[in-house]
């Protein structure tokens, strides 16, 4: 999955491209700036953080209870449970309840998880036609293009590309300007005709209840809801660790997402279902729940908490790495801080092991996350796996002594600021010496040769942080 | 197989330890608000101030038939919509004479509802610190796809269907969610943010949201 020679690779050629730099600089930071406004407003947004981290937590310690209890009450509301253990049997059970529809095509909302297990690449292989309909899958579908950004998949793409693209590729265009309102509206039209006449929807989820078999997808556009609503069968594929043992855990969630993900007070659009209802909606709905590599992370103690994520995307958009090379370069459909902690979880390393080099532990990820995930923990950590398995049990001393070091940062707030404020007089050295990445040895050394590092900022996230608030 | 994956990952977890997650129980750092604290008329004012946010139009009017029907009439006159479809259930007081009623029943194939100009509906909740309009399937507000499809969605919320917040919210959509009815939140028009990130209002559902707030008179 992983780009040949690895993220540094990548991201040397990221780094070159303007184009790409200045759309990722001016929407990270714009996004950035809303989160900040849409959290101030919110009086006890720390406790929620809190009681979103505990709510995460638990589910994962226990999580096949909340599994078979998540199985029954879908079964009980009219739906059908299938598991999945590796991304190939997803693929094959969705081709098959796509098969026996009878249908050869379907409509589908984003899901990073079927982007993950390439579901629809699995499914034009069986001559399935699946067409994604969130605008920017749409524009990055038809260009041939993967995600760059989680929640903006086609941030890299400016609005004349995107207009040559709908002229080239749309059936009926009809005239067609530059401006979005204009190509949304092409979009509109392209799509509303294959919404009514779809059989089979297939769509992703954000979470499910397990006391209640409630399935939920927050999105902003209405293409999830005309998905969820319309054709006669729903197949929704979901990684395990999207289960929420309650209902009123969605209390919380539903506070944490939207004003961290898109910086709203609530998101357009909620579909919550429950099985299937009588004279409304799918007559079959199918529940496809994924492993893929989910079991790895939870086996990992330190590590199961990057399972917690919600996929709201804040922490790329702090992130000083993936400002400056985007999402392609780290070669995942997760990318930013959690990808560099998820993905080589995902595959028990054996993909993306340069990735917990991709970040610069500046902290600014885990002050963002709504469910508190310390990414730069689980990331030290994931160095020394990787570092332990590289050596084969031999571990180089210098190596050792380093991950040591960290290890003993991190194990205090206190030491771990100061080592924060350290790193960054240290960035700010290098900022003035390119030539001395070249002496660092190991992933690292490729790591900074290619950060065209930017001027460190003065103080801290942190700093800043609590500097800010009253 | 998934399970017993799952089982022995978790196999470092003492057993019996307590399940879930519980906002009242031990941990202070944890404990956010559940409850408002805002009385019904100030309660009003911040749904009303939300939801214009959202760039939704919102009359407030009294809560009586006549003046339902005529802010819905108004509403229907500033987009030129006609055809409306109108749910079972739903008070007829409110429909005003200059639209046409279309009824779902029986139930209309999806390019009919699409062809019509526009919905009116009921809803089951509010909440005012979101400015969210809450659906679920039944009386007054009919199916789903009835208040998807239309381009126009005129939705009466009455003055006591608003909580101030989202907890608020989720715990009293526990019962329409035993009785298996599908729940929509509407927060605004749809909306999308995916081209340079410029905000188009209006991408797949309805691109108009009127709301009607019915409030006892003072
Ligand atoms: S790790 Fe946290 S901040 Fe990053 S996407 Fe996941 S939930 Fe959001």
């Amino acid at each position: 999955m992983t780009p040949a020679g690895g993220f540094p690779a990548a991201a040397r050629a990221a780094v070159a491209d303007s184009q790409l730099r200045a759309n990722l600089r001016g929407a990270t930071h714009a996004i950035r700036d809303k989160r900040a406004a849409a959290v101030a407003e919110v009086a006890d947004w720390e406790e929620l953080r809190e009681a979103g981290r505990l709510i995460k937590e638990r589910a994962m310690r226990h999580l096949d209870r909340h599994l078979e209890d998540l199985e029954a009450a879908v079964i009980a509301a009219g739906g059908q449970v299938h598991w999945a253990p590796d991304g190939a049997a997803a693929n094959r059970i969705v081709g098959d309840l796509v098969a026996a529809t009878g249908s050869a095509e379907a409509v589908k909302v984003k899901s990073l998880a079927t982007d993950e297990i390439g579901l629809n690449d699995a499914l034009a292989a069986r001559g399935i036609d699946v067409l994604e309909t969130d605008l920017a899958e749409l524009i990055n579908q038809l260009a041939g293009d993967t995600s760059s950004h989680i929640l903006v998949p086609a941030i890299h793409r400016n609005r004349a590309e995107i207009r040559e693209l709908f002229l080239r590729e749309l059936p009926d265009p009809g005239e067609l300007d530059e401006t979005p309102a204009a190509l949304a509206g092409a979009a509109r039209r392209f799509l509303r005709e294959r919404f009514l006449r779809a059989e089979v929807a297939i769509s992703g989820a954000n979470f499910a209840v397990a006391e209640t078999g409630t399935v939920g997808v927050v999105e902003s556009e209405g293409n999830g809801r005309m998905c969820t609503t319309l054709p006669r069968t729903l197949i929704t594929v979901m990684g395990i660790e999207k289960v929420l043992p309650r209902l009123s855990d969605l209390e919380v969630m539903l506070q944490l997402l939207p004003r961290s993900s898109t910086a709203e007070r609530m998101n357009p659009y909620t579909s919550l279902w429950t099985g299937v209802t009588p004279g409304d909606g799918p007559e079959g709905f199918h529940l496809v729940l994924l492993d893929a590599g989910r079991t790895n992370a939870l086996r990992d103690e330190v590590g199961r908490q990057a399972l917690h994520c919600i996929r709201c995307s804040a922490c790329l958009n702090v992130c000083p790495v993936y400002e400056r090379t985007g999402g392609h370069a780290y070669g995942s459909v997760y990318p930013g801080p959690i990808g560099a902690i998820l993905t080589p979880q995902l595959s028990d390393l054996e993909s993306g092991a340069t990735l917990p080099w991709a970040s610069s532990l500046c902290g600014a990820c885990y002050d963002v996350c709504p469910v508190k995930i310390d990414i730069p923990t689980v990331l030290v950590h994931l160095r020394g796996e990787v570092v332990r398995r590289e050596a084969g049990g031999s571990k180089d001393a210098a190596e050792r002594l380093s991950m040591k070091a960290a290890a003993y940062a991190f194990g205090s707030t206190t030491r771990y600021r100061r080592a924060q404020r350290l790193a960054l007089r240290a960035l700010r050295v290098l900022a003035k010496v390119p030539v001395l990445g070249r002496l660092v040895p190991g992933p690292l050394a490729a790591w900074i040769t290619v950060r065209d590092l930017p001027e460190p900022p003065p103080e801290t996230f942190g700093d800043w942080w609590r500097g800010r608030r009253p | 197989m998934v399970l017993g994956r799952v089982r022995a990952a978790i196999a470092d977890v003492p057993a019996g330890e307590v399940l879930a997650f519980d906002r009242d129980g031990a941990e202070a750092e944890a404990r956010y608000e559940r409850g408002g604290t805002l009385d019904v008329a100030a309660r009003l004012a911040l749904f009303v101030e939300r939801a214009g946010d959202y760039q939704a139009e919102v009359t407030v009017c009294a809560d009586e038939g006549a003046a339902i029907a005529a802010a819905v009439g108004a509403a229907c006159a500033r987009h030129a919509t006609r055809r409306v479809v109108v749910p079972d259930g739903l008070d007829r007081a409110w429909v005003p004479d200059a639209i046409e009623p279309v009824a779902d029943d029986p139930p209309l194939a999806w390019p009919d509802l699409a062809a019509c100009d526009g919905v009116l509906s009921g809803c089951e909740l509010a909440i005012a610190v979101t400015g969210t309009v809450i659906l679920a399937t039944g009386p007054a507000q009919g199916r789903r796809a009835a208040t998807l499809l239309p381009d126009l969605h005129v939705c009466v919320v009455r003055s006591h269907q608003i909580v101030e917040t989202v907890p608020e919210a989720i715990a009293r959509l526990a019962t329409p969610i035993a009785a298996r009815r599908a729940i929509t939140l509407i927060s605004g028009p749809s909306a999308t943010s995916d081209i340079e990130l410029k905000r188009v209002e209006g991408v797949h559902g309805p691109r108009r949201l009127e709301l009607i707030v019915a409030a006892p008179g003072p």
